[in-house]
């Protein structure tokens, strides 16, 4: 069962050198709040875990963590979006572990899943299978990769019930994936409804997988954040 | 040249029914220009399928973009479904076509788009996986980069995405097709000659003598 706690409690969660996987896809869907905290917290040292960097252009998201230096190695499949971290990584401030997207995916899901493994066959024949091991199965090439597990998740989900069960809208994008593969998981909400009101199959993350629930902005507020970020890039 | 000729020129492989992801940039473009009566299913590989064009201001939902975290819309019948399924679809040979830039192409197909060498870090992203997967890849990309140089080459000089991939070039001067064999030049561009494309281009074209 999961406990709703504040944003201030949750942080505390997250320690000096620890590995924290983000929810999101280069800043859509991200735990926002969350983010927030951690940034005001000044938790340092930090092994971050997320499928790309954060809102083109930096500074925004994930990229507050990166501005503020809280960041020694991100493991992800993209970082082309922020400028600030591509200078951190060349700077060598950060180490990078990176592999393709799908292999990103599958390796936090092998984590969340109890696999020892992720079998691939992408990225034969380039730069990546320096970042593996390369396996043979029925004579064709495979690349072997190891799973992701962290010590803690932040995800984000539009509702929660009081059981930690999360409903999504929109595309729930790594988040699900995410809610498997950390020893505490922490979801950022848009609202917390009581149990019987998501129905069982609107659920996309059953409760047992997460630990605490964590009031974010509204749903009102985030399309407010995002509307404003998009015009002021003239995506909207 | 025609105002958005590459993106036009990709819009006519659009073929009724395919389930297409676009690269941003022009491949993206090319969804603007897809034939009237063609239907084509639109992937993002942050997870929706059958997206539509954006929405008006006001009217957009913070949880429903494309793949550039960009406001998008969802068109009826359309899914959204997590990055794992996504990317069953696009690895697992579910998704008919993928058109992507690039930095480089060879004459065998292979193609380089994610890394120069002390330059440029972007990460790889999704690239390999839908160059890997999709049943069709088709490159687009301007034909020499900005100094002029070739970027259609006998072989790649930057890290690969992925090799011997490649199906269809589609360039601002030309149309290439990636056979076994080697490079054949399907098409020229307006007002392009095939002694320019063939000084334009590192590659050898099998068939340029036809042209000629």
């Amino acid at each position: 069962m999961a406990m709703q706690i504040t944003p201030e409690e949750a942080v505390k969660k997250i320690k000096n050198k620890s590995s924290v996987m983000i929810g999101g896809f280069l800043g859509a869907a991200v735990p926002l709040v969350m983010i927030d905290k951690m940034v005001a917290e000044k938790i340092k040292d930090l092994t971050v875990i997320s499928i790309g960097a954060g809102y083109r252009g930096g500074g925004v998201d994930i990229g507050k963590l990166v501005l503020n230096r809280q960041i020694a190695k991100y493991i992800t499949a993209h970082v082309g979006t922020d400028p600030n971290l591509i200078k951190q990584i060349v700077n060598q401030e950060i180490e990078l572990e990176l592999s393709p997207m799908g292999t990103f995916v599958e390796r936090v899901r092998a984590g969340g899943a109890g696999l020892g493994a992720v079998v691939t066959p992408v990225g034969i024949g380039t730069e990546v299978e320096d970042m593996a091991e390369k396996i043979i199965i029925d004579e064709k090439e495979y690349l072997l990769f190891k799973p992701i597990h962290a010590d803690v998740a932040i995800i984000k989900a539009f509702r929660s019930d009081s059981l930690g069960n999360l409903q999504y809208k929109g595309m729930s994008n790594t988040n699900p994936i995410m809610a498997t593969a950390a020893d505490i998981v922490i979801a950022e909400v848009d609202e917390i409804v009581e149990v019987g009101e998501i129905n069982c199959e609107a659920i996309g993350t059953p409760g047992i997988f997460v630990d605490y629930i964590v009031q974010g902005h509204t749903y009102e507020e985030r399309k407010e954040i995002y509307e404003a970020l998009w015009i002021s890039t003239n995506k909207l | 040249m025609p105002k958005n000729y590459i993106a036009k020129r990709i819009a006519k492989e659009f073929k009724d029914g395919m389930y297409v992801n676009l690269g941003i940039g022009i491949p993206t473009e090319s969804a603007n220009y897809i034939p009237e009566g063609t239907h084509v299913y639109l992937q993002t590989e942050n997870g929706g399928l059958m997206f539509g064009p954006k929405p008006q201001r006001g009217e957009s939902n913070p949880d429903i973009a494309n793949a550039g975290a960009e406001p998008i819309t969802m068109l009826p019948g359309g899914a959204v479904f997590d990055v794992a399924t996504s990317f069953a679809m696009i690895r697992g040979g579910h998704i008919d076509m993928t058109v992507v830039g690039a930095l480089e192409v060879d004459q065998e197909g292979s193609i380089a788009s994610w890394k120069i060498p002390g330059k440029l870090l972007t990460g790889m992203g999704g690239a390999m996986d839908l160059l890997y997967g999709c049943k069709e890849v088709i490159v687009a990309m301007t034909h020499t980069d900005k100094y002029g140089k070739a970027k259609i080459r006998k072989k790649c000089t930057l890290p690969l995405t992925a090799a011997g991939v490649a199906d269809l070039i589609i360039t601002d001067k030309a149309v290439f097709r990636v056979n076994k064999d080697g490079l054949y030049l399907e098409e020229l561009a307006p007002g392009v000659t095939a002694s320019e494309v063939k000084q334009l281009t590192e590659a050898e074209i099998v068939n340029i003598k036809e042209w000629e």
